[in-house]
């Protein structure tokens, strides 16, 4: 019945004297949606960069699909190339049409003709509901477009499982829900995604389980329903009434 | 004034030499540099390590003794080759130092969340600097590198040392033949050197203004 498809086993990792993941174990199962909640600085986002190794760790295992992630160079790339990432901040190409962001990785690294790409790359932008906008520059789309188009780069990659590291905290308010909704068919879909955020709507709406990390250990892992209605560590409890009463 | 006037052939001829000693090294220094940048910038800590020493090695340095090291040091090991050939060498060698720095500190203005991204994708680290890192640090790169290409085109006069006519051994020769014209011939040498010299930064001005247009 489980069929893993990340797994991470007894992973440490340090910033200097900083102890930021301690003794991690998770594990993702294929179609699943994990949301991980926690403090500021407790590690989400550190945990989160070490599943495509963009953060290498000090000890422990991670292996995705079956296969151990391996140490930099080719093998690494193509390992990263099946795992799609949306950062916080986009980081879309900036000197690269809407269009070429979405193409670049398919042609570049899966070795697609341009017109294949071109192809796919407009039926993508169409989904997250930007193909006007195919031919402009990042700069000069808003937030909310910016990391639709940025969803849409990852997706290109036809990837295993994606990776959210707070999607939408960059976002004004009004844009927000165009790209939760944009996650949340994902997520109907049957994507694998990881998604760190804050937005308790999307978790209860998309999420198979909620992750509470504080201090560089999960604390909790239960269902949204559970969770955000009886947690059961004093951490989680008291991290719920300060993001509730704001 | 009569002797500078009657030899401008003999001013053409050597600053002609100065700047293709300029230009082969220019394109040397440039393939070179951009090779150490990178290795200064990747993933792979003995690379990293090879290429600061290189630099910090090279900039550290007088030309004198890189030309010194080239010319007398690769006969020993029989790399035997014409004085000019050596030149363009040695300049390559040392200006890549001061190329490579030029070109690391324009990698270094863009953001890291494009390499990032880049890496997300699968892109290996060679498709990440070629394909988004350094499109975006080349507007960056120009003005210090026009500024590395101007030392390289005074630095050609140390050749003269060594064997190579160019416009420093051409002006010597000059005044060898008419002594009492050497102010004439100083000046107008000078005049030469900062005929190319502006030049170069008229053409890097340009280059500049055209890539951050587009
Ligand atoms: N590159 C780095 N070098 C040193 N320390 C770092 C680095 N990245 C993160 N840290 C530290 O590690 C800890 C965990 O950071 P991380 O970004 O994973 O937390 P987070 O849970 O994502 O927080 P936030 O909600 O603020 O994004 C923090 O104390 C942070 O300051
Ligand atoms: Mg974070």
């Amino acid at each position: 019945m489980s069929d893993p498809l990340v797994v991470l086993e007894g992973v440490n990792k340090h910033f200097g004297d900083l102890h930021v993941l301690k003794d991690i174990d998770l594990t993702v199962e294929r179609g699943e949606v994990v949301v991980v909640i926690g403090p500021s600085g407790s590690g989400k986002s550190t945990l989160c960069r070490t599943i495509n190794r963009l953060e290498t760790i000090d000890s422990g295992r991670i292996s995705i699909d079956g296969k151990p992630l391996p140490e930099e160079g080719k093998e690494l790339a193509q390992l990263r190339a099946q795992v799609g990432m949306v950062f916080q901040s986009f980081n879309l190409f900036a000197h690269k049409t809407v269009l070429q962001n979405v193409t670049l990785g398919p042609i570049k690294v899966l070795g697609a003709k341009k017109a294949d790409a071109d192809a796919r790359g407009k039926e993508l932008l169409e989904r997250v509901g930007i193909a006007s906008q195919a031919d402009k520059y990042p700069a000069q789309l808003s937030g909310g477009q910016q990391q639709r188009v940025a969803i849409a780069r990852a997706l290109a990659m036809d990837p295993k499982v994606m990776l959210f590291d707070e999607p939408t905290s960059a976002l004004d308010p009004e844009m927000i829900n165009e790209v939760l909704d944009v996650m949340t068919s994902l997520a109907t879909g049957g994507m694998t995604m990881v998604v760190v955020t804050h937005e308790m709507g999307f978790a209860r709406r998309a999420a198979n389980r909620v992750v509470f990390m504080d201090a560089g250990r999960i604390v909790e892992s239960s269902t949204p329903e559970q969770f955000f209605t009886a947690p059961s560590s004093d951490r989680a409890k008291d991290f719920l009434s300060k993001i509730l009463t704001h | 004034m009569d002797t500078v006037f009657g030899n401008l052939d003999v001013f053409a001829e050597a600053f002609a030499r100065t700047l293709s000693l300029t230009l082969f090294a220019a394109v040397g220094a440039l393939i070179l540099g951009t090779l150490i940048a990178a290795m200064r910038v990747s993933p792979v800590p003995p690379l990293r390590w090879l290429g600061a020493l290189y630099v910090q090695a090279v900039r550290n340095t007088p030309l004198t003794v890189v030309f010194t090291f080239v010319v007398f040091g690769l006969p020993e090991v029989d790399v035997k080759l014409p004085f000019y050939r050596f030149a363009v060498l040695a300049l390559t060698l040392y200006t890549a130092a001061f190329v490579a720095e030029a070109v690391r500190s324009g990698i270094n203005s863009v953001a890291t969340g494009q390499a990032e991204a880049s890496r997300s994708v699968g892109m290996t680290f060679m498709q990440t600097l070629r394909l988004v890192i350094l499109p975006q640090a080349f507007a960056n790169i120009i003005p210090p590198l026009a500024s590395v290409f101007i030392a390289l085109l005074k630095n050609t006069s140390i050749a003269s040392a060594f064997g190579v006519f160019e416009g420093i051994q051409g002006m010597n020769q000059l005044i060898n033949d008419d002594g009492s014209a050497v102010i004439a011939i100083i000046l107008t040498a000078a005049i030469c050197y900062l005929g190319l010299a502006l030049g170069l930064a008229a053409l890097f001005n340009q280059l500049e203004r055209r890539v951050r247009a587009s």
